[in-house]
């Protein structure tokens, strides 16, 4: 799909232009002709709301960042402030942390449909790996943005986060307990922690949109997958980004835009701790220390493994784990919708990682339903790992997909019309 | 990015005895950790003597006054018996434990559950090593040099 370029500079300064930095000819080729599957839907739209989501946390951020100040004494006033007495200081960091909690909506959504219709499958898989470097980038940067304000929240999840790395004292000793002082700059975190947890949180958005920058490039080579999971066979499969997509985008984005403006205005604090409201204090740990939301699931991993070590590692691991997923998938067919057996178990997936959430956002000890959480963690673990190292091979070879449909266009617009009899 | 000369500084820490009663414990900084100092009573002390080392996750004493392999017995957790100071920092993940709570009536850490005893041995949980006795040593009776 890629490769072939319809752009005809139209004066003689495109012309001009066209000739030293074809820039245009890009913008023409990916944003306007680029043939795209005529049967994307709704779950199609989140790519551009997500580089959406990028801007509005840069530009935020920006802004954000000319009234902060990255001193352990001084941050959590400094973020009052910003509330208080800059002007329209609240809007721009209510958007900025409601942001981020968009942000991991959307990419989760946008993630489940590329599991769903098989998008890492062959020619696909670069794409999926570039994919989950974002979103592992996007946690570093979402966990490094949190300790900013340097509430109770920040400073203890930040304590925690970096004293992972001190499990590796149990394969090497005191290499692990050697790179967490170093990652913190001292015997705690404290000032120092807190000012390159600042410089990071300033530099990684930029390495994301370089990434992002990839993951749309290596997307135009072999084009959109889509619904049916079969390939575009002719040009009557497809129709121009523009006007199409770009109009089909732009709606959902007024509609995603709408639910983020009813949080920032109507529930700026839903996805906040309250504990971040009371400044860092190094001696007093909260009673619960609770992550995120989007990180929920893998802190109920983490909580649901009584032995430090392996509890890192199942961590590490459900997130490598994703890398393998374009090979663990045996399936000919890429598509869910062709698949009754691996559709079942995709759902029970998402009710997996709901369940995980669910787990990881109780105390240690709590009990639903007789059961306590932490057994349901780690039926809920099992099964995340089983999904793709067991489920994902196996049915992919024993199950008999439906019959695929011969074309996108026959799909859609229905059989072709019987020639008519002389 | 390793600790500067600043940070280093800040290293030892002098902690008067005195007000703390039998039974309770304070909590001082030392080099930006708390700092537990917990005037244990008889009854604490006969339990954290009465556990056999072999019983313990972790056998060895983490005291940095003694050698790396001496073993976890109370003794060798602190200098005088009704004197327990020790790193108030959870081996598993770092979060501050709380005392009197747990089923040992040590410490339980609220993050993810680990267990210390009366001496700050590891019982249950995820965290794999007793809670760290500093290096320290008796200025006066009621007198302490941490660090």
């Amino acid at each position: 799909m890629s490769g072939q370029s319809t752009y005809t500079p139209k004066s003689g300064l495109e012309k001009w232009i066209d000739q030293r930095l074809p820039l245009p000819r890009l913008m023409h080729d990916t944003m306007t002709t680029f043939p795209t599957p005529r049967n994307l839907n709704i779950w199609y739209t989140f790519g551009g709301i997500l580089t959406f989501c990028l801007g509005v946390q840069i530009i935020t951020g920006i802004v954000l960042a000319m009234h902060y100040v990255a001193n352990a004494d001084l941050a959590f006033d400094s973020v009052e402030s910003i509330m208080r007495d800059v002007n329209y200081g609240w809007l721009i960091r209510y958007i900025h942390s409601t942001g981020a909690s968009m942000f991991f909506l959307a990419v989760y959504i946008h993630m489940f449909r590329g599991l769903y219709y098989g998008s890492y499958k062959a020619p696909r898989e670069l794409i999926w790996i570039i994919g989950v470097l974002i979103y592992v980038l996007m946690m570093a940067t979402a966990f490094f943005g949190y300790v900013l304000p340097w509430g109770q929240m920040s400073f203890w999840g930040a304590t925690v986060i970096t004293s992972l790395f001190s499990s590796i004292d149990q394969i090497v000793p005191h290499l692990g307990t050697a790179i967490t002082t170093w990652l913190w700059g001292g015997f705690a975190v404290d000032d120092a922690t807190l000012n390159r947890f600042f410089s990071l949180h300033y530099l990684l958005p930029f390495i994301i949109a370089g990434v992002v920058g990839l993951h749309i490039w290596a997307l135009h080579v072999p084009g959109n997958n889509n619904p049916l999971g079969i390939d575009v066979k002719s040009p009557q499969d497809t129709v121009p980004f523009h006007p199409y997509y770009t109009v089909k985008d732009a709606f959902y984005l007024c509609c995603f835009v709408f639910v983020f403006a009813v949080f920032v205005f109507f529930a700026p604090d839903f996805f906040g701790n309250p504990d971040n409201a009371i400044k860092a204090n190094p001696l007093v740990t909260p009673p619960d220390i609770v992550p995120e939301w989007y990180l929920l699931p893998f802190y109920a991993m983490l909580r649901s493994i009584p032995q430090k070590l392996l509890g890192v590692l199942v961590l590490v691991g459900s997130l490598v784990t994703l890398i393998f997923i374009p090979w663990l998938d045996t399936s000919r067919v890429r598509s869910c919708r062709f698949r009754p057996l691996m559709k079942q178990f995709f759902w029970a997936f998402g009710v997996d990682c709901l369940l995980l959430g669910y787990c990881g956002s109780q105390s240690v000890d709590a009990v639903a339903f007789g059961i306590p959480l932490v057994w349901a963690a780690r039926l809920g673990t099992l099964y995340y790992f089983a999904y793709f190292w067991v489920i994902m091979p196996i049915v992919g070879l024993i199950e008999t997909p439906k019959k695929l449909p011969a074309s996108i266009a026959q799909s859609v617009l229905g059989e072709p019309a019987a020639a008519p009899a002389e | 990015m390793n600790p500067s000369a600043a940070v280093l500084a800040m290293s030892s820490t002098e902690v008067d005895l005195a007000p703390v009663a039998v039974g309770q414990q304070v909590v001082v900084k030392w080099r930006g950790h708390p700092l537990f100092v917990r005037h244990r009573t008889p009854k604490e002390i006969a339990e954290a003597k009465a556990v056999a080392v072999s019983d313990l996750p972790d056998p060895v004493a983490r005291n940095a006054n003694l050698p790396d392999n001496a073993p976890a017995t109370d003794a060798n957790r602190e200098i005088k018996p009704e004197w327990l100071i020790l790193v108030g920092v959870c081996t598993h993940l770092g979060c501050t434990p709380t005392a009197f709570e747990g089923d040992y009536g040590g410490w339980l850490c609220h993050c993810h559950g680990s267990q210390y005893d009366t001496a700050g041995r590891i019982r249950k949980g995820p965290a794999p090593q007793n809670l760290a006795v500093p290096p320290h040593s008796f200025l006066s009776n009621t007198r302490i040099k941490v660090g």
